[in-house]
């Protein structure tokens, strides 16, 4: 009975069960061992409102929190033991970092008196994860625990979303506490949405009313900060265009006239040319990520620019913004709307038409063959673009590092809102498959299709025993080309074709996915493309589809590494 | 250009937070010259008092960084012409030497430094001043047999006059209106 729990005496690892309930968390991704014992045993009672997942690796874990946390507005929970469970995280506490996810991971620690001295399994998991969290904190007493998760659960979630590590020490979860919870609701130190500027607004409003080729760059802070509805607004009131980054895929509808396509090293043609060419730059919640910039000292230099972000150590960071707007983007946009004008109407069409054609230049150049080829071997694009095509643009699509994940988020057109899930900042080969089985625990009633290349599925593919173990239905569409594609390609046009290390042996795929009661097929010719993808999305269990691609195919446009933007090869 | 910075961050009181700062500059491969760091003049919140050499764009980032940390209050930044700063330095200094020279106190009155522990085997000098007023006085000091020799780093103040309880006000407020 839930009044029944304050005021009583519980160990510490009860406590943190009770904490994480009263957080509201539901489910939790970890793995046991030693350090963490006494918090299983107290999760061993709580089953049945805590739902556990026990994954096969520690990085299983975490990044099955951050696909979890992607595709929802919850926080990603993870246990891992000390020493090794601890310091399997770390990857993907970076990852969180970096790509601004919202996880709490809790780690046990051996005993308060034997910390310092090598004990078994003993690592400095507070300085390790240090550089890597947005917060962190050990826990030495059982009457600490709870307000250690109110205030970590407070810090990962608001203002601009990170990683918090909580290390709990073995005698401190055996130790006894009247258990007592309290929300966090502030902390004096921390000021997690910075109160907007509304001189800097009208700025904006100034400069976005008078401009002729505005642009508006949409990253990961408008799906964070939920202003979907806000950005659209904005766009359609003004008539702007708008591209996206990596991570601002599915903020903003593929399918709408004013959604100009891509950024970045292999974005499409038109958002990387015409950033050198626009009057007005509005980045809202992006960071001018070095793959989004290309060579920052010819980086939209022509252009004022305003830039949206709810960190002030954003601004000015990469690109100098002419007008900051430092605070929450919704909250921001919301003050920004009614200052708009729908001013120069025919000039921003104009400027729309020169999107359009650079889109026909790409489509004749790039897209045409990519999803229609000719060639025998099949393309890695047209099986995304049929894959974009049978699920309408509508799935959850998670995706690992290289070719494969730049392919698909050139080719897949996200529809729905918060649907892409992936590794951008850190680009964690590995991340796919663990975050796939996250989103779907998060969305169970969204169709959840992972997008691995053989390389990446490789890093992470224990986890398939954790799809088998809780029937998670996660569709996995592998494009094997025998290569660790992104590398060799960089090979061949930077390292004259010197192909060091990156042709795999590879095993049978399939007979792998059988051993974990996951079906599956290989595909290796076009004509049964099709069939065997409708296979794959209207499977009720998880399925395995691999497609034997082209060895050496290339992923283009390209902007070279530190060439500019306006450089962009076709071909 | 690179020039001489003082940083000046306010904090809790909390485990490891010296750590959370120091690797802002180590991850950027940036020495720290000098750091101390002991609690301000309002009770459980820690001054730290931080000398980098970088260029001004930099130390505009790597102080946003260091604000962005969840325990850090405040932190702000300072070239030389905006703040005062001295240091104390110790010389320690062995008194069989001394008594064989009578030049000794006439160093130490030079130097307006002062004498602050006498013992049989040594005498312990004290000086506050700048670098090269502290580096003048150790070089004539040593003829006389240095045995050991500190030196605190730079304790500085703003020539702001705007207090820290006043920046601590201007947060609570802040927060408040949220």
């Amino acid at each position: 009975m839930i009044h029944d729990k304050y005021n009583k005496e519980v160990t510490g690892a009860e406590a943190l069960i009770l904490a994480l309930l009263d957080v509201g968390v539901k489910d939790v991704f970890g793995y046991p061992g030693g350090a963490i014992m006494p918090i299983y045993d107290a999760l061993y009672d709580y089953s049945d409102k805590l739902k556990h997942y026990l994954v096969r690796h520690e990085q299983g874990a975490i990044h099955a929190a951050q696909g979890y946390s992607r595709v929802s507005d919850r926080v990603g929970v993870v246990f891992a033991t000390s020493g090794p469970g601890a310091t399997n995280l770390v990857t993907g506490i970076a990852d969180a970092q970096i790509d601004s996810n919202p996880i709490v991971c809790v780690t046990g620690q051996v005993a308060y008196h034997l910390i310092g001295t090598d004990a078994f399994q003993e690592t400095d998991v507070i300085g390790i994860t240090m550089p890597i969290t947005k917060w962190n904190i050990q826990v030495t007493k059982a009457g600490d625990i709870a307000a250690a998760i109110a205030k970590a659960f407070y810090i990962a979630k608001s203002g601009r979303p990170g990683p918090v590590v909580v290390d709990i020490t073995k005698d401190a979860q055996f130790g006894k506490t009247i258990y007592n919870y309290k929300k966090c609701e502030g902390i004096r130190s921390y000021n997690p949405y910075p109160k907007v500027n509304i001189e800097n607004i009208k700025q904006a409003a100034d400069l976005i009313n008078n401009a002729k080729k505005p642009f508006i760059l949409c990253g990961h802070g408008v799906l964070l900060s939920g202003s979907q509805k806000q950005l659209l607004q904005l766009a359609e009131k003004g008539n702007i265009s708008v591209a996206s980054t990596l991570h601002g895929l599915s903020a903003f509808p593929a399918q709408h006239p004013l959604y100009v396509g891509y950024l970045g090293m292999h974005g499409n043609y038109g958002p990387n040319i015409l950033t050198n060419e626009c009057d007005v730059l509005i980045a809202i919640g992006m960071r001018f990520d070095d793959r989004v910039t290309g060579k920052v000292s010819t980086y939209a230099t022509q252009a004022k620019v305003i830039h949206f972000d709810i960190d002030p150590s954003e601004i000015n960071k990469i690109i100098h913004a002419d007008v900051p707007v430092i605070g929450d983007a919704k909250e921001s946009l919301n003050l920004l709307l009614p200052l708009i004008e729908s001013a120069n109407v025919e000039e921003r069409k104009e400027w729309l038409k020169r999107f359009e054609k650079c889109h026909q230049i790409e489509f004749e150049k790039v897209i045409k063959t990519a999803i229609n080829p000719t060639t025998p071997s099949i393309k890695m694009s047209e099986v995304i673009y049929k894959f974009h095509k049978l699920s309408e643009g509508k799935a959850i699509v998670a995706t690992d590092v290289g070719q494969h994940q730049m392919i698909t988020t050139r080719y897949y057109q996200f529809y729905d809102t918060n649907t892409n899930v992936t590794s951008g900042g850190l680009g964690t080969m590995g991340f796919g498959l663990p975050a796939a089985i996250g989103a779907k625990i998060a969305q169970p009633d969204k169709q959840v299709v992972v997008v691995v290349g053989d390389g990446g599925f490789q890093m992470t593919i224990q986890e398939l025993g954790t799809i088998m173990d809780y029937d998670i239905p996660v569709k996995i569409l592998l494009l094997n080309n025998n290569f660790l594609g992104m590398v060799r390609q960089w090979q061949q046009l930077f390292f004259e074709k010197r192909y060091s290390f990156t042709e795999l042996k590879n095993p049978d795929f399939i007979a792998i996915a059988k051993a974990y009661k996951i079906n599956g097929k290989k595909v290796t010719e076009r004509k049964d493309l099709n069939g065997a993808l409708k296979e794959m999305l209207d499977s009720k269990d998880a399925y395995l589809l691999e497609v034997l691609v082209e060895a050496e195919e290339n992923v283009f446009p390209m902007v070279a590494y530190g060439a500019s933007v306006s450089e962009i090869i076709l071909e | 250009m690179e020039t001489t910075h003082t940083i000046f961050v306010f904090t809790e009181d909390i485990v490891g937070l010296l750590n959370r700062i120091t690797i802002i500059f180590t991850r950027r491969n940036i020495n720290i010259e000098s750091i101390i760091v002991s609690e301000s003049e309002v009770k459980g919140i820690f001054r730290y008092t931080i000398i980098v050499t970088v260029s001004a764009e930099r130390i505009e980032k790597i102080v946003k960084l260091i604000e962005k940390q969840v325990d850090v209050m405040k932190a702000f930044y300072h070239v030389d012409t905006e703040i005062i700063s001295t240091e104390i330095a110790l010389y320690k200094i062995s008194a069989e030497a001394i008594n064989k020279n009578e030049l000794f106190i006439k160093v130490v009155n030079k130097h307006c430094a002062t004498i602050i522990k006498e013992f049989l085997d040594y005498i312990v000098v004290q000086k506050t001043g700048d670098d090269q007023e502290i580096m003048e006085l150790f070089n004539d000091l040593e003829q006389f047999g240095m045995l050991e020799f500190s030196k605190s780093g730079k304790v500085s103040v703003t020539k702001s006059i705007k207090t820290l309880s006043t920046y601590l006000k201007e947060i609570d407020i802040s927060n408040s209106q949220l």
